[in-house]
């Protein structure tokens, strides 16, 4: 068990949803802004034909990833477009043209897996592979960590502690065998020997079906108690091995590579089929979608697409968020698009959110009992209102996660982990003045 | 068509809000003031309701005089801090003197400093220490309990603690309260005090139900009484005729209301958990300083109120170590 945490209602209601294909969208705007770090810089113009894999926008430096076109189609622009952090990030927008032809990958594959590490660590940088969970870290990047920092284990997150997702749930049920392909793939790349699937304990089907593989010397299924944030990195560690990451520090600092097991199911498609990441499973939820589930959707599908081809919602949405409750970003309108991170799509309607009033803080404590990180919420949150930005590095702001238990349980609902982000962007924003 | 609300995330959040917190709490005191009621009847319903009400009319005003709206007054906590009040006054009180109680609660030691949450002391136990200072007979005087009794009753019984220490001053030792007979305050029989200490049990049934609704922690009541109880205990060894057996301290005087209801307020106490310990731990020594050694024969508002001023040394010193950094003793000497 790690340290703090909250324990919400996990409202798993779409854990029996098969995952399903949803059809092609008339319009797919490939954002260029798909990952952490560089955005993609675009390779085709106005007018070209595209094939289905064919890459569209490559890497702009080592923390990037390529893009490629989810299927067939014209190039009809390179425009801003809304994108799911709020802003006007540029996207290459494709009108598919029902064929659905694609480059031939399999050439470039590596089925038998006789090519070695090295070379499947630029396949899977090659293949846009980001981390899938939700933060969206190039992959490639993770799974080269520098020489002086020994990796003796592999974690594969099948935490997926946000209430409502179960994408990854469902993954885990329906195609164990690549999962764990990519796994042992991962633990060859790193030079690792041990392996942990880590899964919560409300997805006991998942743990079965997991420990029914045949798992090789090495690799093993853990149980964890149910509590959000556990399927974050450095909780999620610390829950399975002890080791703490230091703070500022990196999972590697300890040894450890951590991979969503969507990922490295992924990682085994562009080395076994040579395929790229163009395609993701999320989780359609909330109370206002007329057909909740788990969708296999085509990066850079509108929003809007996926809920008209479920059947709508029940009424006009008062909340939409992308990602899960807890940590989800809310949207404007479902103008966006499916990005490589995008886990979730939740559909909430006015009567679902209790109605706020922030008020001053009581001193309950229950926000340090619930920081994950023991920090002081409620002190690093008085000192943003009250502008006392100078004190904040000594309650180590930075190492806040920005997981949101603190806001979770304030009973003067207040909005501490908004605050604590404000600060850590005053602090930066002091550094480069 | 109404348009989607952009709001940070979380976008869930728990049930719990201050007023939950401070309605179980009014929950969990009624067993306590039940008895308070059944041994000082109506007398106890008055001073509970001049009580009560003068702290939500000082509230009231208050939040007039500062140009906010009346939305605090259903937080409960003038309610609570006028509950607690009646609890900490003998059922004999005078209207006037409760209601000077309720200008020192609400005026003096929370509104003045910015109402809930900003408050140093607790409210309530500020009014009583002013009033028990100010208006030492009213104080002090103690109708005999009986069955419901509707009016008051003009004999007065002292509290077992003053009885103690009313015998230590004139004869040495403890006298007769070596063989008290220990049910009685446990249950809450036949013995003189504030409406909130004649039950030991009823608050303890109170204090367990916050604890299992996750209201309070087990910190601060724990350490404090643990604390009393070793003390005592440590005396009484020592010398059973100067000194009362701790279990007898653990069950007379305002020690189970102070512990449960008083220490464990939310402002005026630390938040961490090493914090609270540190904190029932100073309670618990000053409270059996001045009951062996001090004027006074109850000694827990004033514990709780010295504790209150150290708390923010407190939550300063018992930061806990953030994850990641390194352990007390690797941290110094890097």
């Amino acid at each position: 068990m790690f340290v703090g945490g909250v324990h919400p209602h996990d409202h798993k209601d779409t854990r029996e949803a098969g995952i399903q294909e949803l059809p092609l969208p008339g319009e797919i705007r490939l954002s260029l802004s798909q990952h952490i770090g560089a955005p993609a810089k675009p390779i085709v113009s106005a007018g070209d034909r595209v094939l289905k894999y064919q890459v569209v926008a490559e890497a702009s430096g080592y923390v990037s990833a390529p893009i490629h076109s989810p299927t067939s189609g014209t190039v009809k622009a390179i425009e801003p477009s809304i994108h799911t952090t709020g802003r006007f990030i540029p996207a290459v927008v494709i009108e598919p043209d029902g064929e659905d032809e694609a480059l031939d990958t399999l050439s470039n594959a590596d089925p038998e897996l006789t090519k070695g590490p090295e070379a499947w660590k630029k396949m899977v940088g090659e293949a846009g592979i980001v981390g899938m969970g939700g933060a969206a870290f190039p992959t490639h990047v993770k799974l080269n960590p520098p020489e002086d920092k020994p990796i003796d284990m592999v974690v594969a997150n099948g935490v997926e502690c946000e209430p409502f997702l179960t994408a990854d749930h469902r993954l885990m049920l329906e195609d164990p065998e690549s999962i764990l392909s990519g796994l042992r793939l991962a633990l060859r790349m790193v030079g690792a020997e041990k392996a942990v699937v880590g899964i919560e304990a409300n997805k006991p089907d998942a743990v079965d079906r997991m420990r029914s593989m045949d798992l090789p010397e090495g690799f093993e299924v853990s149980v964890l108690p149910v509590m959000y944030p556990q399927g974050a990195e450095k909780q999620l560690i610390y829950a399975l091995t002890g080791r703490e990451v230091p703070s500022g520090g990196l999972p590697m600092d300890v040894g450890v590579v951590v991979q969503n097991v969507g990922t490295l199911a992924a990682i085994h498609e562009a080395i076994t089929l040579g395929r790229p990441f163009v395609e993701r499973v999320m989780t359609l939820g909330g109370t206002l979608s007329k057909g909740p589930g788990n969708y296999r959707v085509a990066v850079g599908t509108p929003l809007s697409h996926i809920v008209e081809n479920t059947g709508g919602m029940t009424g006009p949405a008062a909340r939409i968020i992308n990602g899960g409750p807890m940590m989800g970003t809310a949207l404007a309108s479902l103008e966006s698009t499916v990005t490589k991170g995008t886990s979730g799509l939740l559909l909430f309607g006015p009567g679902d959110f209790r109605e706020l009033k922030s008020r001053a803080c009581i001193r309950c404590g229950a926000c340090v009992r619930g920081c994950p990180a023991s920090l002081m919420p409620h002190t690093l949150g008085a000192m943003v209102e009250w502008d006392l930005f100078d004190g904040l590095p000594e309650f180590h702001i930075n190492d806040c996660i920005e997981c949101g238990c603190c806001t979770y349980v304030c009973p003067a609902d207040r909005n501490l982990v908004q605050w604590i982000r404000q600060g850590k962007a005053e602090l930066v924003a002091r550094n480069r003045s | 068509m109404t348009s989607p609300v952009l709001t940070p995330s979380p976008h869930l959040r728990s049930s719990q809000t201050i007023e939950t917190a401070m309605y179980t709490v009014l929950l969990a005191l009624l067993p306590g003031t039940a008895v308070g009621v059944y041994f000082f009847g109506l007398n106890a319903i008055r001073v509970i309701a001049i009580s009560v009400i003068g702290c939500l009319v000082f509230e009231a005003l208050a939040l007039k005089m500062r140009g906010r709206d009346f939305e605090a007054l259903k937080d409960g906590s003038a309610v609570l801090t006028g509950l607690l009040l009646a609890m900490n006054l003998p059922s004999s009180s005078p209207g006037w003197m409760i209601l000077i109680g309720a200008v020192v609660a609400i005026l003096l030691s929370k509104q003045v400093y910015g109402g809930l949450g900003y408050n140093p002391f607790n409210p309530a136990l500020v009014a009583r220490v002013f009033l028990l200072i100010s208006f030492p007979v009213a104080m002090t005087s103690w109708p005999e309990p009986k069955v419901f009794p509707l009016a008051l009753d003009t004999v007065t019984k002292a509290t077992p603690l003053g009885e103690m220490k009313t015998n230590l001053l004139l004869t040495g030792t403890i006298g007769d309260i070596a063989n008290y007979n220990l049910m009685d305050p446990l249950l809450g029989r036949m013995m003189g005090g504030c409406l909130g200490e004649i039950s030991a049990l009823a608050l303890v049934a109170g204090g367990g139900f916050l604890i299992w609704r996750g209201i309070i922690t087990w910190h601060i009541p724990v350490t404090y009484i643990a604390t009393v109880f070793a003390m005592t205990g440590a005396y009484w060894l020592i010398n059973p005729q100067k000194y009362a057996s701790p279990v007898f301290h653990l069950v007379t005087g305002g020690l189970m209301l102070g512990a449960f209801f008083m220490a464990t307020d939310y402002v005026t106490t630390p938040v961490t958990n090493k914090g609270m310990i540190l904190f029932g731990v100073g309670c618990g020594l000053i409270t059996v300083f001045i009951r062996l050694f001090g004027g006074y024969p109850e000694g827990v508002s004033f514990a709780i109120l010295l504790m209150n001023a150290a708390t923010p040394i407190i939550d300063r010193y018992t930061r806990p170590r953030v994850f990641g950094t390194l352990k007390g003793k690797e941290a110094r000497t890097q």
